[in-house]
């Protein structure tokens, strides 16, 4: 747990937002300021609208009511101030790119042209293959690297650009452990070396709970936020979902048990599930 | 050896060679073409999609010869209903390959039926499938280059944010992106690529064009910048190769000769790339079990 950092212009601002999908709500008075540094982890059972809180930072999806700020602007396609990390998937062996690549297609992934970078640029990629620790592997392909070095240098892509907000999509998804420990301590170095906010939606706060400032809990449209602290007990969480939650801490990890049990696989906005049922921290996947 | 001589008679070479300049030009167009559009069907995994167009293509040809009209222009519009169709209807992973599997027993039943219907010359049938380079007439030879000229300046301009979007749709989507218009450009693309290799090398054959460059290039590099280079000298070295070799054969139409050149480049690129493949995977070994031994580290 860290000390809050001291109050300063937002650069995330939700106020009273609304999420609808027809004529379900998904979410809605959401209120949330994010300071610039500060981790928010964004907990919650399948379908509960995670990650189309995060489509809807990328101005992917509208708001029913309410507003979003994005450094001070409304949500846009395409926005420099957001960087985006996804959920570790294999790449092929023979993918035609290298690590420093990956890294690259962070600045001009999205500009039309075959054109070579610009010096600064380049130096610039250059700066953060180092600052992931990428230097060993930034000419190896990226289809031989592990799961983890190619997720580090998915973080590194998502901060080349400079962006004040990194979101984070399940990025500890399908590492092992040591590996999901590394890429979690990585992301919470850059926030604090460089002031990005993190927004985490993750199952799983076991390996981030050491650095996550604020939690935002999502289930069957309702929220809570606070401190992990705060939100992560069994008096809150058996308020927001309305039944019987008990959260118990085992070995320095929280442990969730309530309603049914059910494994935690990737949100699916098409197929919601807001029953509370849900088991979190269960270990490793 | 006799086989041999019957096969080759390098007799007037020269005066073939000038008579047919129309045709190389155009194989090394054609070979640029393959070799760009290679490596995205490559890494985005698509090689069926060209079978399935090809064989749509072939459909198309058939019909436009029954009806009386050019075959060439009957396999451009048979390619671009294909890849329209497929990019369309096979957004989804998962359905991708279930719709092409579906369209290309279609198109190839349709494509024997107008050949059945039709009662002209045999060698028009047999052209479709295996390659014609050298029987295209000259109008339809501007055709090729021009399409291949429209080809080569979009594939120019959509480039890298079409390699991102394969790469990684999701982020790509998150950086503006637009992921699912690119799809559609770039399979109408393939259907013209593809029009274009069926009057090379043939229906059955397109895939040592649009499939073989780009698969023998990733073996030997992983730069982005040399992977499409590498493919597009095998693709021209393929089917100007092709053709070249072909001139001295009386009997052996151009097809045989360039899948053969292409798929020995891919053979030899493989051999070549075991060792480096494993330089790789020996070096990530190495730097977990470093992990292992001092967790400090990270």
């Amino acid at each position: 747990m860290t000390d809050a950092p001291p109050v300063r212009e937002p650069v995330l601002e939700l106020s009273d937002a609304e999420l609808r999908f027809g004529e379900r709500v998904v979410w809605h008075h959401l209120t949330l300021d994010v300071q610039p540094g500060e981790f928010i982890a964004v907990l919650g059972p399948n379908g509960t609208g995670k990650t189309s809180l995060l489509r809807a930072l990328l101005g992917q999806y509208r708001l029913r009511a309410g507003s979003i700020r994005v450094n001070g602007h409304p949500p846009r396609t395409g926005d420099g101030d957001l960087g985006y990390i996804p959920q570790q998937k294999g790449m092929d062996r023979d993918t035609p790119m290298r690590g420093r690549d990956l890294i690259r297609m962070g600045l001009n992934g999205h500009r039309w042209g075959m054109g070579p970078l610009k010096r600064a640029d380049r130096d610039r990629v250059e700066e953060l293959i180092d600052a992931v620790g990428a230097r060993e592997y930034s000419d190896s392909p990226v289809g031989l690297l592990s799961g983890g070095e190619q997720q580090r240098l998915r973080v590194a892509q998502a901060l080349v650009g400079q962006p004040r907000i990194l979101l984070c999509d399940e990025p500890l998804l399908s590492l092992d452990m040591q590996h999901q420990r590394r890429v979690a301590a990585l992301i919470d170095e850059m926030r604090r070396t460089r002031d990005t906010a993190v927004v985490f939606v993750t199952h799983e706060i076991n390996p981030i709970l050491p650095y996550v400032d604020r939690v935002l809990y999502l289930a069957g449209g309702h929220h809570l936020i606070g401190p992990p602290r705060e939100v992560m007990t069994s008096a809150s969480l058996s308020r927001l979902y309305r039944s019987p939650i008990e959260v118990v801490e085992v070995g320095g990890r929280l442990v969730i048990v309530g309603g049914d049990d059910h494994h935690p696989h990737h949100d699916t906005d098409e197929d919601p599930a807001d029953e509370p049922g849900i088991l979190l921290g269960k270990g490793d996947h | 050896m006799d086989v041999l001589t019957g096969l080759f008679t390098f007799e007037d070479y020269g005066a073939l060679v000038s008579l047919l300049l129309n045709s190389i030009l155009a194989a090394a167009l054609l070979g640029v073409v393959g070799g760009l559009v290679s490596v995205f069907v490559m890494t985005r995994d698509i090689a069926f999609a060209v079978h399935g167009i090809a064989e749509l293509s072939f459909a198309g040809a058939a019909l436009f010869l029954l009806i009386g009209f050019d075959v060439v222009h009957g396999s451009f519009v048979g390619s671009i209903i294909a890849a329209a169709i497929i990019a369309v209807g096979g957004v989804r992973e998962s359905e991708k390959n279930s719709i092409i599997g579906v369209l290309m027993p279609f198109g190839l039943g349709l494509g024997i039926l107008f050949l059945a219907l039709y009662d002209g010359r045999a060698a028009n049938k047999f052209g479709l499938l295996t390659g014609q380079i050298v029987a295209i007439s000259g109008e339809s030879l501007r055709l090729l280059v021009v399409t291949a000229l429209i080809v080569l300046v979009v594939l120019a301009v959509i480039w890298r944010p079409l390699i991102f979007a394969g790469l990684d749709p999701q982020v790509a989507r998150a950086r503006g992106v637009p992921v699912a218009s690119l799809h559609l450009i770039f399979m109408v693309v393939l259907g013209l690529s593809v029009a274009l290799s069926v009057q090379v090398v043939g229906v059955l054959l397109v895939m040592a064009l649009l499939v073989t460059p780009a698969a023998a290039a990733t073996q030997v590099t992983a730069s982005p910048v040399v992977t499409p280079i590498l493919s597009v000298v095998f693709a021209v070295v393929s089917s100007v190769g092709g053709v070249l070799v072909a001139l001295g054969s009386p009997v052996v139409p151009i097809s045989p000769f360039v899948t053969t050149i292409s798929f020995l480049i891919y053979a030899v690129c493989r051999l070549i790339g075991r060792r480096r493949m494993r330089r790789h995977i020996r070096a990530r070994t190495q730097r977990e079990s470093d992990l292992d031994r001092h967790p400090s580290l990270r």
